[in-house]
Order: C-alpha cells, then sequence, then structure tokens
C-alpha cells in the first residue's frame, strides 16, 4: 500500500462487495451467512453447522451465491451456535447441523424466515427477527467489537471496507506525532486493562524519554476467570489492533511492536499472525507505509501460562525471555520498558479504540460515557444470568442495566445477589449498589474494580467466603513469589478461608482476614498482590453475616459449604 | 541535587540516590532483609517499606529512587505494624530451628525478630518443604531455611555469571534451585560458595568436616598438619569477633598449635613454589612459542567455570596446581621422607578462604602421593568454629612461628590472597629471574585493588610483557570472551574466582562485604612488608626443596607431583562430578 488513494480504492471496491452485509440485495449473492466463529460458539460446535450449511448449498446447486463467515465473538455465548443472514440481518440462535437445510432451503432460497430459531425476548410472544432490534444488541454500543458482526477476520480487505487503516493514514498524513499524542489525551482514553491510566499520556511520556528505539507493546495476557473480551478482539477483529499500535508507533516514533499473548489462546495467535502477514502483503506494516517513510512491524510473543505476566512488568520481563515475574516501578516502562527502553503497553481493548478516536476525533469519543471514564468497556457476563458472553456498552451504564436489560436478569426466579466485577483483583458489589453507573472510579470505591471487564452474577446459591475462597485460590496458585506479602500472606489467607468453611473457623479470624488483606494490599509488589485480597475484603464488608454464620453457627445459608453437622 | 524530608528532616542527595541511602546519610537505619547493595536490589522482602506522602502503596525503600519534595516517614505506626505482619509472615515459613542453625547468632531474619520483638506467630498452615541438597562437597542447602530473598541467584548470576541458581515454580511453591531443581553437585555450580556469603539465613552453608579434623587430632596414630592459606591470617579475627583487617598471623599458629596439630605449615610456602613452577612455565611457553596468554590455576572456582564454559580455552591454563594442591603431596612424598613418617599416617588439613577447596580436594586426580593428597579442608568459618569449641581465645595467644620447612614463606605468597598478588608475585620474580637485576621497587601497584578488570605492561629485559588481572567469574568471562575473539594480546592473566581475590572467598567470615575486603586486602599488603624476604625466588626453603629433591622447576619430579590436567565439562547434568 504506497498511498492513501490505493488504500481507497479497495475501500471502495469492496465495500461494493460487501453492500449486502449492510441490507442491500445483490444481483449476484443470494446471501452472506456471518456465523459467530468465537470460543463459545466453537465449543457448541458452529463448525458443524458450516460444514452441514455447506452440504446443503451445494446439494441445492447455489454454493457460488451464499457465502458463509466465520466471524468472530458476537457475545450472546449462551445462545450459540448464532448466525446472520444478510441481507436480512436475521439473527439466528441455537443453531445445529440438522438446522442448516432449513435455513439454506427456507430462509434463503425462498426468503422465509425460520421462525424456530430467532430470538425472543424473555417474556415476549413474537419474535425478533432482526438483529438490530434485538435489546441485547440495541442497547450496546459496540467500537471495540465495531466490525465482530460483519467481517471476516481472515481478509484485510473486509477490515479496510469499514474504514480500516484510514486512521493510520491520517496519522501518517495529517497529524503530527504530537497531534496524534493530543487527540489521544483529549480523547480522555484510559487503559483498559485495569488500572485505568490515560492513554494519552503515557504515550506522551514514552514521546518525551529520551532512549531508543522504541517500543509498542500489546497485553493480550488476559487471564481473569471468565473473561474474554480480548480474545474476542484478537480473534474477531485483529487488525484493529495493529492499526491501533501502529498509529501509536508513529506517535512516539517506535517502530517496532510486540504483541504479546497467552498461549492457552490458540486461534487468537493463529488470526493475529495471520493479519499480521497480511497487513505485511499490503504494505501497512513494514517500511515505508503509505509512502511516508515511517516504519512499523509487530512480532507476536506467546506466554507460558503465567497469570501474573499480565502485569506490566512482569509480562515486559517475559518478552525479554526472563522468568515473567514483576519488578518494582520506578523506572517505568515508558522510561525503561522493553530491552529497558521506552515502551507503551496498553492492552488489546485499548488498542481497538485508538483507531476510531483518530478517525473520528477526540470529541466524538469523549462524548460518551462519564466525566472520567470516555468511552465503551466490553464485559464479560457470566454466572447465574440469562444472557451470557460479551456485551459492549458507554461508561456510565448502570449494573442493573447490564444485569437485567442486556443481560435478561437471572434464571429460574432466583434473587440476585451480587456481582463480582474485575476477576480475581475485584470485589464484589451487593443488589444495594445495583444502580451505580459504572465507570474506574465509581466500581473502586464499592471495593471492586474495573479490572479488565469480567462481570460474575450470583443469586442467591452462591456462598459469599466460597466466592471469595475460589478467587483467592486463584491468585495463590497464580502468584509469582516474589515478595513475601503476596506469596505468603495470600497463602494465610486462604488457609483462614479454608478454616472457617469447614467449620473450623475461630472467633478473631474475621478481623485477622481485615487485617492480613489491609497490609497486603499496602506492601505487596505488585497490582496483582495489591489486588489479591479484593474478594476478600469486599465480601466481608458487604456479607459480613455470611462470614459470622459460618464461623459461629456452622451454617452456610447458600448450602454450599459442607459445614453444618 | 535533589532535596527531600526524611522523618521530618531536611535531606538532601545525589539525583537516583535510593530513599534507603539517604536515610541512611542522616542516620536513619532502614531494615532490609532482601537488599544487598550493588548486588540484590529487587524489592522482594519488603521490610525496608516507608511510608512516601501521596503515594498509594508503601514504598520500598531499597529500590525507590528519592524525588524532588519527596516526604517520607520511616516509622510510622502503621509501618512499624506492617513491617511486623510481614515478618510474622516470613516466620510463618520458617523452620524455627535457631539454636540448631548454623547461624545462630549470626542470622539477619534472627536479628530482624529480635529488632521488632515479634512475640508470636499467628499463622498455622503449610510450610515450604523441600529436601535438603547434601550432594555437593562444599555447598549444603536447605531450603526450608531459605526466605527466597534471591541474594544467592543475583551474586551466582550477576557478579560470578554462573548462573547455578534459579527461581523456580511460583507462589508459595517458590524455591531456589539449580534449574529442574536438579541437585548442585550434578550441575555447573563452581562450587565457589559466593551464595553461602551472602545468604541471610542459615539456606546455604558450608559442609562442616570439623568433625573429621577433631577425630583425627585425637587420633594418636595420625600425624596431622595443618596449612594455611595466605588469606586467612587477615580473616580468622572476625570469627571470634576481632574487627575486620586484623592480622592475626601469629596467633593463628598459636591456636592451630593449641587444637593439637602437629605442625603448621604456610600455603603461602607453596605459594612461593607456585611462582617458581608457573613463572618457568610461562618463560617457556613464551620462548617456545606455547599457548598464550598463560592463565593462573590457583583458584579451584574458576578452573571449574572454565572447564564448564570454556573448555575450548583450557590450553590456556597454566598446568600448575594450586598451591593447596601442591602441599598436600609435598607433605606426604618429601616431608614423610624427610621426616621418615608413613605417609599413610599423615593427615593433611587445609585452613582456606574458600568453599571450592574442599571440591578441589577431592577431583580424582588430587592424589599424586599415591593417597588423597590432602584429606580436609576447613573455612576460616569453620575453624573459627573450631576455636570457639576449643575455648581459646585465639587472638589474645602469643604470636608464634610457623614450622620449618613447609612454614617458610616470602611476602610474594602472601599476597596470594589479594586480587592481582598472584600477578605482583609472579612479576617480582620473572622480572628478576629473567633480567638478573634486582627491582628497584618491588610494589607493583597496578595489580592491586578491587577493580574487577585490570591491566598493565611491565618491562621485563627485552619483552614488554602486558597482563591482565580479574576478580569475580562475571569479569572471568569478559577477559575470556575477548581470547576467544582473538582480541586478547596478554601474556599473563591471573583469574580469581572470587571478588577482590581470596580474602573475599566463600569460606570467609560473614559477612563479607565490599568494605570488609577492602581491609582484608590492606591488611595483606601490611603483612607482605612486614616480611624479611618479599621475592619466592628468594625462599630459602624453596630453594633448598628444589636442590634436595625436586632438582628443578619443571622438572620430572615437579611434573608429577605439582602440575595436572583438566576436564572438559558440560554445563546439564552429568554422570560424574
Amino acid at each position: 500500500m504506497k498511498s492513501l488513494e490505493e488504500l481507497a480504492k479497495v475501500r471502495e471496491s469492496r465495500r461494493e462487495a460487501l453492500k449486502i452485509r449492510e441490507g442491500v440485495p445483490s444481483a449476484t449473492e443470494k446471501a452472506h451467512v456471518m456465523m459467530c466463529g468465537g470460543a463459545g460458539c466453537i465449543s457448541t460446535k458452529c463448525q458443524d453447522v458450516v460444514d452441514a450449511m455447506k452440504a446443503s448449498l451445494e446439494k441445492n446447486g447455489i454454493a457460488d451465491q451464499v457465502q458463509i463467515i466465520l466471524t468472530g465473538c458476537m457475545g450472546p455465548c449462551d445462545m450459540g451456535p448464532v448466525a446472520i443472514v444478510y441481507p436480512q440481518g436475521t439473527f439466528y440462535r441455537r443453531l445445529k447441523a440438522k438446522d442448516a437445510d432449513a435455513i439454506v432451503e427456507e430462509h434463503i432460497m425462498q426468503g422465509n424466515l425460520v421462525q424456530r430459531l430467532l430470538y425472543r425476548t424473555p417474556g415476549a410472544k413474537e419474535p425478533t427477527p432482526k438483529v438490530d432490534d434485538i435489546d441485547l444488541f440495541a442497547k450496546q454500543q459496540k467500537i471495540v467489537l465495531r466490525n465482530n458482526f460483519n467481517i471476516d477476520p481472515t481478509n484485510i480487505e473486509d477490515y479496510i471496507a469499514n474504514n480500516g487503516y484510514a486512521a493510520l493514514g491520517k496519522a501518517l498524513t495529517e497529524m503530527t506525532p504530537a497531534e496524534v499524542i493530543e487527540e489521544v489525551k483529549k480523547s480522555g482514553l484510559r487503559g483498559r486493562g485495569g488500572a485505568g491510566f490515560n492513554s494519552g499520556m503515557k504515550w506522551g511520556f514514552a514521546a518525551a524519554s529520551k532512549g531508543t528505539p522504541k517500543y509498542v507493546v500489546c497485553n493480550g495476557d488476559e487471564g481473569d476467570p471468565g473473561a474474554f473480551m480480548d480474545r474476542s478482539v484478537l480473534e474477531g477483529d485483529p487488525h484493529s489492533v495493529i492499526e491501533g499500535m501502529a498509529i501509536c508507533g508513529r506517535a512516539i516514533g517506535a517502530e517496532q511492536g510486540y504483541v504479546y499473548v497467552r498461549a492457552e489462546y490458540p486461534l487468537a495467535i493463529e488470526r493475529l499472525s495471520y493479519a499480521i502477514d497480511k497487513a505485511r502483503e499490503y504494505g501497512l506494516l513494514g517500511k515505508n507505509i503509505f509512502g511516508t517513510g515511517f516504519n512499523f512491524d509487530i512480532e507476536i510473543r506467546i506466554g507460558a501460562g503465567a497469570f501474573v505476566c499480565g502485569e506490566e512488568t512482569a509480562l515486559l520481563t517475559s518478552i525479554m525471555g526472563k522468568r515473567g515475574e514483576p519488578r518494582p516501578r520506578p523506572p517505568f516502562p515508558a522510561n525503561e520498558g522493553v530491552w529497558a527502553k521506552p515502551t507503551v503497553l496498553n492492552n488489546v481493548e485499548t488498542w481497538a479504540n485508538v483507531a476510531e478516536i483518530i478517525r473520528r476525533g477526540a470529541d466524538w469519543y469523549s462524548s460518551i460515557g462519564t466525566q472520567g471514564s470516555k468511552g465503551t468497556k466490553v464485559f464479560a457476563l457470566a454466572g447465574r444470568i440469562n444472557n451470557t458472553g460479551i456485551v459492549e456498552v458507554p461508561m456510565g451504564t448502570t449494573l442493573r442495566e447490564i444485569v437485567f436489560d442486556i443481560g435478561g436478569g437471572i434464571p429460574r426466579k432466583k434473587e440476585f445477589k451480587a456481582v463480582q466485577t474485575g476477576g480475581p483483583s475485584g470485589g464484589c458489589i451487593p443488589a444495594s449498589q445495583l444502580d451505580t453507573p459504572i465507570d474506574f472510579e465509581s466500581l473502586t470505591a464499592l471495593g471492586a474494580m474495573m479490572g479488565s471487564g469480567g462481570m460474575i452474577v450470583m443469586d442467591d446459591t452462591t456462598c459469599m467466603v466460597d466466592i471469595a475462597k475460589f478467587f483467592l485460590d486463584f491468585t495463590v496458585d497464580e502468584s509469582c513469589g516474589k515478595c513475601s506479602p503476596c506469596r505468603i500472606g495470600t497463602k494465610r489467607m486462604l488457609e483462614i478461608l479454608e478454616r472457617i468453611t469447614t467449620a473450623k473457623g475461630k472467633e478473631g479470624d474475621i478481623e485477622l482476614l481485615q487485617e492480613l488483606g489491609e497490609t497486603i494490599k499496602k506492601t505487596a509488589l505488585c497490582g496483582l498482590g495489591q489486588t489479591a485480597p479484593n474478594p476478600v475484603l469486599s465480601t466481608i464488608k458487604y456479607f459480613r453475616d455470611e462470614y459470622e454464620a459460618h464461623i459461629k453457627e456452622h451454617k452456610c445459608a447458600a448450602k454450599v459449604c459442607e459445614i453444618e453437622e | 541535587m535533589i532535596n527531600l524530608t526524611i522523618d521530618n528532616r531536611k535531606v538532601a542527595v545525589e539525583e537516583g540516590t535510593t530513599i534507603l541511602e539517604a536515610a541512611k546519610s542522616v542516620g536513619i537505619n532502614i531494615p532490609t532483609l532482601c537488599y544487598l547493595k550493588d548486588i540484590n536490589v529487587i524489592g522482594a522482602c519488603r521490610i525496608c517499606l516507608v511510608d512516601v506522602k501521596g503515594a498509594r502503596t508503601f514504598i520500598p525503600s531499597c529500590v525507590a529512587p528519592v524525588a524532588e519534595g519527596m516526604v517520607v516517614n520511616t516509622h510510622t505506626p502503621e509501618l512499624i505494624k506492617a513491617r511486623k505482619l510481614v515478618l510474622e509472615l516470613i516466620l510463618s515459613d520458617h523452620p524455627m530451628e535457631c539454636l540448631t542453625c548454623r547461624r545462630n547468632g549470626n542470622c539477619e531474619l534472627q536479628k530482624l525478630a529480635e529488632e521488632y520483638g515479634l512475640s508470636e506467630i499467628r499463622f498455622e498452615g503449610a510450610r515450604t518443604d523441600y529436601p535438603i541438597d547434601d550432594s555437593s562437597p562444599a555447598i549444603i542447602r536447605d531450603p526450608r531455611k531459605c526466605v527466597l530473598c534471591r541474594r544467592c541467584i543475583s551474586v551466582c548470576t550477576n557478579i560470578q555469571s554462573v548462573q547455578a541458581l534459579t527461581a523456580e515454580n511460583r507462589g508459595f511453591a517458590s524455591l531456589v534451585a539449580p534449574a529442574f531443581n536438579e541437585r548442585l553437585a550434578n550441575m555447573e555450580c563452581v562450587q565457589c560458595g559466593q551464595c553461602s556469603l551472602v545468604c541471610p539465613t542459615g539456606a546455604i552453608v558450608e559442609r562442616d568436616d570439623t568433625e573429621k579434623v577433631w577425630a583425627a587430632l585425637a587420633d594418636p596414630t595420625k600425624h596431622v598438619v595443618v596449612q594455611t592459606a595466605p588469606a586467612t591470617r587477615v580473616q580468622i579475627g572476625e570469627t571470634i569477633g576481632a574487627a575486620p583487617g586484623t592480622i592475626a598471623t601469629g596467633q593463628l599458629v598459636a591456636g592451630l598449635r593449641s587444637l593439637g596439630f602437629d605442625k603448621v605449615f604456610d600455603t603461602d610456602f607453596t605459594a612461593d613454589l607456585t611462582i617458581m613452577e608457573e613463572g618457568n612455565e610461562l618463560l617457556q611457553r613464551v620462548t617456545n612459542g606455547g599457548v598464550l596468554p598463560m592463565i593462573t590455576s590457583c583458584s579451584p572456582g574458576w578452573i571449574k567455570f572454565i572447564e564448564h564454559f570454556y573448555p575450548d580455552l583450557l590450553p590456556h591454563l597454566s598446568t600448575c596446581k594450586s598451591p593447596q594442591q601442591m602441599f598436600g603431596p609435598l607433605v606426604k612424598t618429601y616431608y614423610a621422607q624427610k621426616e621418615g613418617i608413613d605417609p599413610k599416617d599423615i593427615v593433611c588439613v587445609s585452613i582456606m578462604p574458600c568453599t571450592a577447596k574442599k571440591y578441589e580436594c577431592q577431583r580424582p586426580e588430587m592424589n599424586s602421593s599415591g593417597y588423597q593428597d590432602v584429606d580436609v579442608v576447613l573455612t576460616t568459618r569453620e575453624l573459627g568454629r573450631m576455636f570457639k569449641q576449643a575455648g581459646l581465645d585465639m587472638i589474645n595467644l602469643p604470636e608464634e612461628e610457623y614450622d620449618a620447612p613447609l612454614g617458610i614463606s616470602t611476602g610474594a605468597g602472601e599476597i596470594f590472597g589479594a586480587s592481582g598478588g598472584v600477578m605482583e608475585a609472579a612479576l617480582r620474580t620473572v622480572y628478576e629471574v629473567v633480567t638478573n637485576k634486582e627491582l628497584e621497587d618491588i610494589n607493583f601497584t597496578a595489580c592491586r585493588g578491587i577493580d574487577g578488570v585490570k591491566e598493565a605492561t611491565v618491562q621485563v629485559g627485552d619483552l614488554p610483557v602486558s597482563v591482565a588481572i580479574t576478580n569475580g567469574l562475571g569479569n572471568a568471562r569478559k577477559v575470556l570472551d575477548k581470547i576467544r575473539a582473538g582480541e586478547a594480546n596478554y601474556h599473563f592473566i591471573e583469574v580469581m574466582c572470587c571478588p577482590g581475590g581470596c580474602i573475599g572467598g566463600g569460606g570467609s567470615p560473614i559477612p563479607t562485604n565490599t568494605e570488609i575486603r577492602l581491609k582484608r586486602i590492606d591488611a595483606t599488603y601490611t603483612e607482605d612488608e612486614r616480611m624479611v624476604l618479599r621475592k619466592s625466588h628468594e625462599n630459602p626453603a624453596v630453594q633448598e626443596l628444589y636442590a634436595e629433591f625436586l632438582e628443578k622447576p619443571l622438572g620430572h619430579k615437579s611434573h608429577e607431583l605439582l602440575h595436572t590436567h583438566y576436564t572438559p565439562r558440560s554445563n546439564y547434568p552429568e554422570e560424574e562430578c
């Protein structure tokens, strides 16, 4: 890709070919079937449906008039496998291989929707056929996952057709590096990895830092139990990450990027490396991009199974081939990151925002969200909730809207009890706080945190002591062992919880847990240790009675812990 | 300069200074455990935490640099409480075996517990329980006592560039061990013992061989002789409370005699002999086009290092045995014949500042007398314990002289204990032997000091002799890489395994740090100056040895008894070690 004109040419011609996905009937093609290929739908055998559909198309002699595209995650995992059939934009769910003929022969060939496979809003009599009309989707706002419904992640031209690489072009030809940084600052974009640091400021520090060369790093080591936001982006729209990183490379003067992806995400790695190859082929990575003299390339580094490598200094250490362990800061990565050189490190979701911010402007972006937290946030809904899966909502959406309007509420008519946000670093938020508008500050104030965006919903069959134990067990297992408070302190907390949940709790155990928890938060070396006590402290804060019942009466109201005689 | 406030006091320090050092500069000693200046600065133990105004968490003062206007408190009630809890947590995973621990009374963890007045450990639960590794002839690891401060890893990796130890597993199961939790004896560990020197607790200690020596001394059928390494006389005082840098040569001799050794000899004697052999070897290599640069071979940790990591460079090593291993066979041949003692009845004991010497004496080639040449090696630390057990106020004993003939030595032998000493001793002799002229100034000061790599050129007759001196294996590696790259135009290189040379060896008194090393070095050169004879070739006992027994340097007997060969080794578990 030697010029912006070439990019525009590809965009226009591909856009023409994809008009059917915007609802415009095509003269040559009968349908585009966008089959969700996210992790959830893969596990519910979407590939079988694809194979059956292909066979059916062959059988009916229309294979050359229908495209079946495996997309990234569409979100509603519990309904999987799901698909959208264009030009009608019909949303089908719980597909099985045996449904293939119906979709091909009834819908595609005769234009009759397959009623039994359509989505019905809980309580509604009539199905909602069009994806755009479905509540679950209508209440979301997609920036990060903007392309997940409608592109083939393995087709770079699909991405280009959806304005892909236009922002990079803009950053390279119309903006100075300082203007790019200023724009990102002004947008209010904050790191989506957990801490929520202003991304533009971070870029500014790295740009101002003296060392060379500089590096751009993407944190794809997502590891919170039940969270798969970043995975969805990498699998569904890998170019959005590549473009964001390249823009940053331009802004700070870096020519090399690394994407650190956990080894447990083989499909993400496959899609991303394919995307990197394609970007190189199209001249969107490599030397002299758009003929501007700007060079940028990306390498993938694969993790080795340590959760702590999601912590920035551990991740950078791991990239350098050393044991993945955090180190104290300063020096901050913006001054001394990979190979001790200035480095900008953001997570996948953050990177996926960047191109849209540059393309549509900081004012547009900062109009979305709350005072202190701009844009949208992707959450992974799990636990006792009807619509499990991935959602993207504007910052400031309340927990109630997410859990009940988008998430469809609690199944089996159970009572909502709490929602756990932020994974093992976060905390449990009780029903009384459901109307809190979510942003970085409000969640921290509740003793939880945004974290990377895991959201686990609990009903009255959940024991809060047990859930605290579950998360702490995870951190104890994932502690790197470098600093004493985390290595020994979290272990001791877990031992106390094990005691409490097996009728061996003692008077004073709650206070000891609090003392340990508060001290570990203040003394541990890295974010993992400093937040590890949160699940325990927040459950003590909101559900102390459950702890007391376990200790004093040997009672577990949720009947999860086997402690009663 | 950076201005900050520590405990309400205005402090001005240079940019880049840590809070810990800044506090120290105004007399505030923040407690530490994992920290070891210049060696291990990782902020892992979380004992040195301080309260920095505006910070979300407590800040590890050992790693955090000062900043303009920073307001630091080092002992608020919250901090004391937090430190106490961290300490309580560390102790909750520590075997409370202080009374039976080697480091009882000299343990940094014990000292912290005492200072913070912990009265109970409230946590009962899992304890680290990995088996003791006593596979090595020199070093014993007890992971149960390890506080995971990683000083050993840092010194082994960054100073010695050996990397025999590493952090393994994670979380509570974390462990410091050789890769794959292999046994130390099977690995590339060079037995230098620097890890035992920096360990704050009793997790890494030297193998204690004192019982063997007590038994030999008590055995009426045994003739027990002892040799003392050059460095030990400037170290031994520290083991019984004397200040670093105390010279205790005569007291050491008196003490050893009081313990019951039949003869008290000196490794300084064979150090002089080494100069005769090695100096002639160098001349021969220079004259006959032998492999150059020639590298010294006195330091057994160094020998094991080059065998593991640079086996291709083994031809550069002098074939001379170390002074300890020249001494052993001479005692069991020359001395035995002279005194009419059956060598099988002789027990040859060494006092060394070195753990690797324990390994060296057990190398299979070290039995040229027909017996194991050196039977037992004790470190300075172990000898200190023997003096205590014997109730000897060693440092206050009237000074005594070494026994003849193997106790007669020169200042040249003495300076073997400090980095550069072997080189300086060699230059004193080579110069005079080659030129037949007396040196005007025998002090080659360019050789001295603890700089990692020192270089000098000395005009010897027609030849400008180019030399290099390194201490610490990381520094040796730099020079070896130059040799490999063909960029080292030296004739002769001295390599000492341990930082500062033998006075900083792995068997030295604890603590040993740069400051203490410098004091021992000063003492070493003071001792040299006090000697009547300061050149090895002037040692009358060495001359007599050649006249009566060896005939000439590099002669047939020398080759049989005083020279050796080396073995290329892999870096992975070996069948035999």
